[in-house]
């Protein structure tokens, strides 16, 4: 195993989790705000790669494709948000699961009606096409994955920015800690909620159309990545933008490097095939099992409050 | 539980045998094979809801014990019909085919699992409840799609039923009758249960579980004995569900799998003897007309599921329940 090898599974965690952050984002901002459980999350990021595909073949333009998914994304969340899901905000839990489980059933198969049953492809920019060679270790690293990294990060930065230093972050804010109070205090809230759920939207499509690139756009492609936000943002902390943005990259790099470190590991006292088939195995369970032990030391994750 | 909820699953489960009784006498073997697959899919129910319900215990993880007992049955008879012993040293441990063998051990190994699942999760409460449930599924369904051991992502076939002493379990009505009696102990069990003092600390332990705590009960201890209970009601569920497809695969412990068997208990109705059974009956006749009209029946689906939260809060049972009072 060569260290460039390493760092170059490393940089692929690190795009993944990045990528699940994107994610994750949306999914505990809706959950701290409105405490509303949304298992459609997946499904906006479906639509945002789809949307991607689409519009960036019908173009031949990818930013255009970036664009519109975010777009799109955003304008189903909002459409979602105001037909069905404001309902359901002072509905207990078992509610919110039926109707978001239906809105998968829903989404999946209109998207199967209207883009058919094959998979799209979107291809990546060709500004962003090839590799680039990093000075460190000599490694040559995907020029476009590069890009997806920064890309979350930058994102990130926003997210902060606009939480900590606008007057909407405040309001989001408040919306968090009490919601009686901020409408008592002229806020309109419905709205401040349609924008929270689109702006989750958005970030979920943004999520998707990265990926699109990179994976073939398919229908049920939201939902592993779904389970995956999930994971994240309980070890986060439910709630806590900074908690999803850690634990992201806590899953990303874990399941990453899992799948390519433990065939190695135990490939040092077993035969081969044993190893990889132990390994893989242990590997893909790694995430959960990580997870149940930091529920069971910390029962409301890294940086989420105690109930 | 409500006052008329014996006389509404009564009902419920005279509807369903005569469901039953009439496609024999109709000669349509497909209905009886539905009417099959309601009764284990509202067994499965049943044992959630004795712990989602009751307990207050949202499982998110159910999947796991339906499809432990599935592979349990899977596993064993699969030895047995391919005469392979499961274990050769120290002891000689051979596969069987005999239903009165497999469903105690389908029921050992999810208890087992249920424990260890329950005693963990219960550390959490609300969503992260939840979710931690959720993940132990995930990790068994994982290690069921990488282990090459038995099928691995192409799953497990058993080319022939299980046996049952004096019934023919190819036959289709004894097949049903047989899971009949399996749901109806389940509802009888959980029906008495709920009304012990067990049922009474459970249900005080939802609600309060401080003063509970004070009366010198321990919620812990008796959520976790409803978390076993409820495991192994779905696990032998998912042993019948083996018999009846001949044929197990990782998708049974999948989280669709856990999101299908929560829909069935809300959609009939939360903590109520006949919600499972009415909500598995409703999904799957929603499935079977929905999929004869349209080939997009999944989309139809959702939508009359999302009409159905929206407009018939505490599931369909108590539309029929608000009918019935008022006339």
């Amino acid at each position: 195993m060569s260290a460039s090898l390493f760092i170059e599974q490393l940089l692929n965690g690190l795009q993944f989790g990045v990528m699940l952050f994107l994610m994750s984002a949306g999914l505990t901002l809706v959950f701290g705000v409105m405490g509303l459980i949304n298992l459609a999350h997946g499904s906006l990021y479906m639509v945002g790669a789809f949307v991607a595909a689409a519009v960036a073949g019908w173009s031949g333009s990818f930013w255009l494709g970036l664009a519109a998914s975010l777009a799109a994304a955003a304008l189903a969340g909002a459409l979602v948000e105001m037909v069905v899901l404001r309902r359901l905000y002072r509905r207990d839990h078992l509610d919110q699961v039926l109707a978001t489980f239906a809105l998968i059933l829903m989404f999946s198969e209109g998207t199967r009606w209207l883009f058919g049953a094959f998979p799209l492809y979107l291809d990546v920019p060709d500004v962003l096409a090839g590799s680039v060679h990093l000075p460190v270790l000599d490694i040559v690293y995907s020029r476009y994955r590069l890009a997806i990294i920064l890309c979350g990060f930058v994102v990130a930065a926003g997210l902060y920015l606009l939480i900590a230093r606008t007057r909407l972050g405040i309001r989001i804010r408040a919306g968090q800690s009490d919601r009686q109070m901020i409408g008592a205090l002229g806020v309109d809230i419905s709205t401040l909620y349609t924008l929270v759920f689109a702006l989750g939207a958005a970030l979920a499509g943004l999520a998707g159309a990265l990926v699109g690139a990179i994976q073939s756009v398919e229908v049920g492609m939201g939902e592993p990545v779904l389970i995956l936000a999930f994971v994240v943002i309980v070890i986060g902390g439910i709630g806590s933008i900074k908690g999803a943005l850690i634990g992201a990259i806590i899953v990303g790099l874990t399941d990453t490097m899992g799948r390519f470190m433990l065939p190695v590991f135990f490939r040092q006292f077993m035969d081969n095939a044993a190893a990889s088939s132990v390994g893989s195995a242990l590997a893909s369970m790694l995430i959960y099992i990580l997870m149940a032990a930091i529920l069971i030391i910390r029962p409301s994750g890294l940086f989420g409050k105690p109930a | 539980m409500n006052g008329r909820d014996p006389f509404i699953a009564f009902i419920c489960l005279l509807l369903l045998a005569s469901v039953a009784l009439l496609a024999l006498w109709l000669d349509e073997p497909y209905i009886i094979t539905l009417a099959t697959k309601v009764s284990i899919l509202a067994m499965a129910g049943v044992g959630l809801n004795l712990a989602l319900g009751h307990g207050g215990l949202v499982s998110f993880g159910h999947a796991a014990f339906f499809g432990i007992g599935g592979y349990v049955a899977g596993i064993l008879a699969s030895h047995a019909l391919n005469y392979e012993p499961i274990m050769q040293s120290p002891w000689l441990i051979e596969g069987t085919t005999r239903m009165l063998i497999i469903w105690p051990i389908a029921a050992l190994v999810c208890a087992a699992f249920a424990w260890l699942i329950g005693a963990l999760s219960l550390r959490t409460s609300g969503v992260y409840f939840i979710m931690i449930t959720l993940a132990f599924a995930q990790m068994i369904y994982y290690f069921a799609i990488s282990w090459p051991g038995y099928g691995g992502e192409d799953g497990l076939s058993v080319y022939l039923r299980s046996t049952f002493p004096g019934m023919n379990t190819m036959n289709g009505i004894h097949f049903f009758a047989i899971c009949f009696v399996w749901l109806m102990l389940a509802m009888g069990l959980c029906s008495r249960l709920v009304q012990s003092r067990f049922g009474l600390a459970l249900q005080a332990a939802r609600q309060n579980p401080v003063r509970v705590s004070t009366l010198g009960i321990s919620p812990y201890k008796v959520q976790l004995t409803a978390f076993v209970m409820s495991g192994v009601i779905t696990g032998i569920a998912g042993a019948l569900y083996t018999d009846l497809n001949r044929f197990v695969s990782p998708s049974v412990l999948g989280w669709h799998t856990s999101g299908e068997i929560m829909v069935f208990v809300i959609l009939g109705g939360v903590a109520r003897l006949a919600g499972p059974l009415i909500g598995a009956a409703v999904f799957i006749i929603l499935e079977q007309t929905l999929g004869s009209w349209s080939e997009n029946w999944q989309f139809w689906l959702g939508a009359v599921l999302i009409v159905m939260v929206l407009h018939a809060r505490g599931g369909i049972i108590s539309l029929l329940d608000r009918r019935a009072s008022r006339g």
